[in-house]
């Protein structure tokens, strides 16, 4: 009923980072979050819109701080949400804190025609 | 059209769609503004238990929307005014609508030192809530003196190990009760008549250096993270031009929250006024949408 989503973010941790971020064949989008920071619960809606609108050229994660710490200290996550674009295996393109979603597309595209 | 879905916005939405008009609230971000970012609410009348700011802004969307009110998630990018309408430029085109209000708010103020810019997100941070928890059991600095800088210190304090407070004065400004909170727990150490001259680190904080404002002495706070509370700047630009607004860049208002221009109104903290909080924000809210729903009455009249 309602509204149904095709594409929706996938859940990522420790034990499936490597195998869904880090050998992934299109870019991924990893959204670092936790349940107790406001701005990741505002921005969750364009998450999920992005997750939809790049449905088959951006992979698009999210990954719990409180529960992958040592990925968040791996990548110096010191603010949160951070939203890290990682291209064969590694960071290319990062945005701290919450933006607007055609901020977010902008950095996307990007990283898509590079 | 309404600009701006912080409490003021949603709630002038609220009064003009139960009032019957057709009330649009364009946001760029996501609904609540600065007052979602707020850990707890403590002051906000008919909550005597402390709601979380995204709690009590997620209930103020839910109220607007059922009354009516379309939220459009776009950032509003000029304001054009033309003979009785107001046309609002947004990435997907103009907008046009009989009148605007808008609750733009603000957003914390930088401080201007070396090292602000380069370390943000490395552990200059304006927002105790969204990244507090991620300095768990380290020693942070918070910097202002104001409400929101001693609120969210008693906030870092339950989390961190030592919660400096830098402030240039030497007596905090906040509240009463908030003041003597804060003096009373043991982690906060106050380090007052004292002003930050820059963060220091390389890949992230590592200490804030400061200066003593009488005697010019210099110290050095050895930290993980960097707080900043030292003000709002309004979110005023795109209305340059067409809007009176103080040398701050707050909107001026009359009593009615109408601005220099007509069909154009202003509520919360986008407007110059004496106290900003989500309770002035949301009397700024109902007064803008009665205003312009008269203001729109006229129009119709004149038409006729």
């Amino acid at each position: 009923m309602g509204e149904t989503r095709a594409t929706k973010p996938l859940q990522v941790t420790d034990a499936n980072f490597d195998s869904e971020v880090l050998k992934s064949a299109v870019p991924v989008l990893v959204d670092f979050w936790a349940e107790w920071c406001g701005p990741c619960r505002m921005i969750a809606p364009i998450v999920e819109d992005i997750a939809q609108d790049y449905a088959g050229r951006v992979k698009v994660c999210k990954l719990n701080v409180d529960e992958s710490q040592s990925l968040a200290s791996k990548y110096g996550i010191r603010s949160i949400p951070s939203l890290l674009i990682f291209k064969a295996g590694s960071v290319v393109n990062q945005v701290i804190g919450a933006v607007p979603k055609s901020e977010l597309v902008k950095r996307l595209d990007m990283v898509l025609k590079t | 059209m309404i600009i701006g879905a912080g409490p003021a916005g949603l709630t002038a939405g609220l009064y003009a769609s139960r009032a019957g008009w057709r009330a649009g609230c364009l946001e760029r971000l996501a609904p609540g503004g600065q007052a979602a970012l707020t850990a707890v609410v403590e002051n906000y009348p008919g909550f005597e238990q402390p709601i979380g700011g995204f709690e009590l802004c997620s209930r103020m969307e839910a109220q607007a929307r059922k009354s009516g009110m379309e939220l459009l998630r776009e950032e509003a990018e000029s304001l054009t005014l033309s003979g009785g309408g107001v046309s609002v430029k947004a990435a997907s085109g103009a907008l046009d609508a009989g009148a605007v209000i808008v609750a733009t708010g603000a957003r914390p103020r930088e401080l201007g030192v070396p090292g602000e810019k380069e370390l943000r997100g490395k552990g200059v941070s304006y927002c105790a809530t969204c990244d507090g928890p991620l300095f768990k059991g380290q020693t942070v600095a918070v910097i202002g003196g104001g409400d929101s800088a001693l609120e969210e210190s008693l906030f870092l304090a339950r989390l961190c190990s030592r919660v400096y407070v830098v402030h240039r004065r030497h007596e905090f400004r906040a509240v009463k009760v908030v003041v003597e909170r804060a003096l009373s727990e043991k982690k906060i150490v106050p380090v007052l008549g004292s002003t930050v001259t820059s963060i220091i680190g390389t890949d992230s904080v590592e200490a804030v250096e400061v200066r003593d404002v009488a005697s010019g002495a210099p110290d050095r706070l050895e930290v993980a993270g960097v707080f900043l509370y030292v003000g709002l700047l309004p979110n005023s630009e795109f209305l340059s031009g067409q809007v009176a607004r103080d040398d701050s860049g707050y909107v001026i208002t009359n009593e009615e929250m109408a601005t220099s221009a007509p069909g154009v109104f202003a509520a919360g903290d986008v407007r110059r006024k004496l106290l900003r909080q989500i309770s002035t924000a949301v009397g700024d809210g109902a007064v803008a949408a009665v205003s312009a729903a008269r203001y729109l009455h006229g129009l119709e009249k004149e038409r006729k």
